[in-house]
């Protein structure tokens, strides 16, 4: 440990805080009785999706495609998923094979 | 008594796959935190206070540079912005629920946000409790799985390698779900697009924040054809 256990306290209060204030302030600025602007309604509708989009890229953002492998075990993961997913519809599948798919391009494959 | 098992059984088949994914990287999280000195305890402790897995995983990389309250703060708020845009995204949905709010709110993770951004309780099931158990039994996984990983440090006896994908499987799956109706496409490219655009420019460690301004300002801009026929 790198901190007293105080210090280590204070610092994990302070990110459990911080984390609670960035999921709560939507909620703290339009409580129940509050009318939610017609612009804000809009982004409930639309933002879903592209927030979906964006933590995709989140998960891939460490891939660098100018040195092998290339990204292509995720790539080839993510496909698959994807694929299988419209294919089957079926969410453990999908998930599941496409993890199996992943651990063994990054062991066996591509290390 | 009756309406909270009826949520429950509800919830459960929902949060399956998020369970394979946080256990999986509640346990990694876990054995990091314990190679830093600090045992299954502190991976109770921040797992139930906490409750974000992105987070936790970086102030892991924190805990190395010493007792700096500040830049943790700065940190948190920079990995953790985007769930402004979960809260935004839930204050329809979330309206009217009383006494599970607070909890809803506090455990609304990315993991949660992806199941409950798009789905409604079956009929006859309370939204309340829906979205509580939904929450609930996320959370326990990532405490179980945290824990875990806190006690059994590295032994584990295969290659656990790559079985973090399983959270990457999980959002693509959601994505290759509201990819097919057709309304959700434009915002999904937009997503994608600004995300991967930002990526390229601000690299891996500072592209969240600009991504989410550059969507922000690309659905604002195209409000005509993304707009919906009807307004919840």
């Amino acid at each position: 440990m790198t901190m007293t256990t105080g210090q280590s306290l204070v610092f994990f209060g302070l990110i459990a805080a911080v984390t609670l204030l960035t999921r709560a302030l939507p909620f703290l600025l339009f409580p129940e009785h509050r009318a939610i602007p017609r612009y804000l309604r809009y982004l409930g509708t639309v933002l879903p999706a592209a927030v979906i989009g964006l933590l995709v890229v989140f998960c891939l953002k460490d891939i660098q495609p100018a040195q092998a492998p290339y990204g292509l075990p995720e790539l080839l993961s993510v496909a698959a998923v994807a694929a299988l997913h419209l294919w089957k519809k079926n969410t453990l599948l999908s998930i599941g094979a496409g993890t199996a798919l992943y651990m063994v391009l990054v062991q066996a494959v591509f290390h | 008594m009756d309406t909270k098992r009826r949520a429950l059984r509800a919830a459960f088949p929902l949060t399956i796959p998020v369970m394979t994914g946080y256990l999986v990287l509640g346990t990694a999280y876990g054995i990091l935190l314990a190679d830093k000195g600090y045992g299954a305890v502190w991976a109770l402790l921040t797992s139930l206070l906490i409750f974000a897995g992105s987070m936790q995983f970086v102030s892991i990389g924190l805990l190395t540079a010493g007792f700096h309250p500040l830049y943790a703060c700065a940190m948190t708020l920079m990995v953790n912005a985007r769930h402004l845009f979960y809260g935004i995204a839930m204050l329809g949905r979330y309206r009217g629920i009383k006494k599970v709010k607070p909890y809803l709110i506090f455990g609304l993770t990315d993991e949660t946000f992806s199941i409950v951004c798009t789905t409604d309780p079956p009929e006859g099931v309370d939204r309340g409790w829906f979205y509580f158990f939904v929450t609930l039994l996320d959370q326990l996984y990532w405490v179980a799985g945290s824990v875990l990983g806190g006690l059994v440090g590295g032994l584990l006896p295969f290659d656990t390698t790559g079985m973090d994908f399983a959270l990457t499987a999980l959002f693509v799956v959601i994505f290759a779900g509201q990819w097919q109706e057709r309304r959700n496409r434009l915002p999904a490219l937009i997503g994608v697009g600004g995300s991967v655009l930002c990526r390229m420019l601000f690299g891996a460690d500072s592209f969240v924040l600009p991504a989410m301004a550059c969507i922000l300002l690309l659905v604002t801009l195209l409000q005509k054809p993304l707009a919906r026929e009807e307004l919840p």
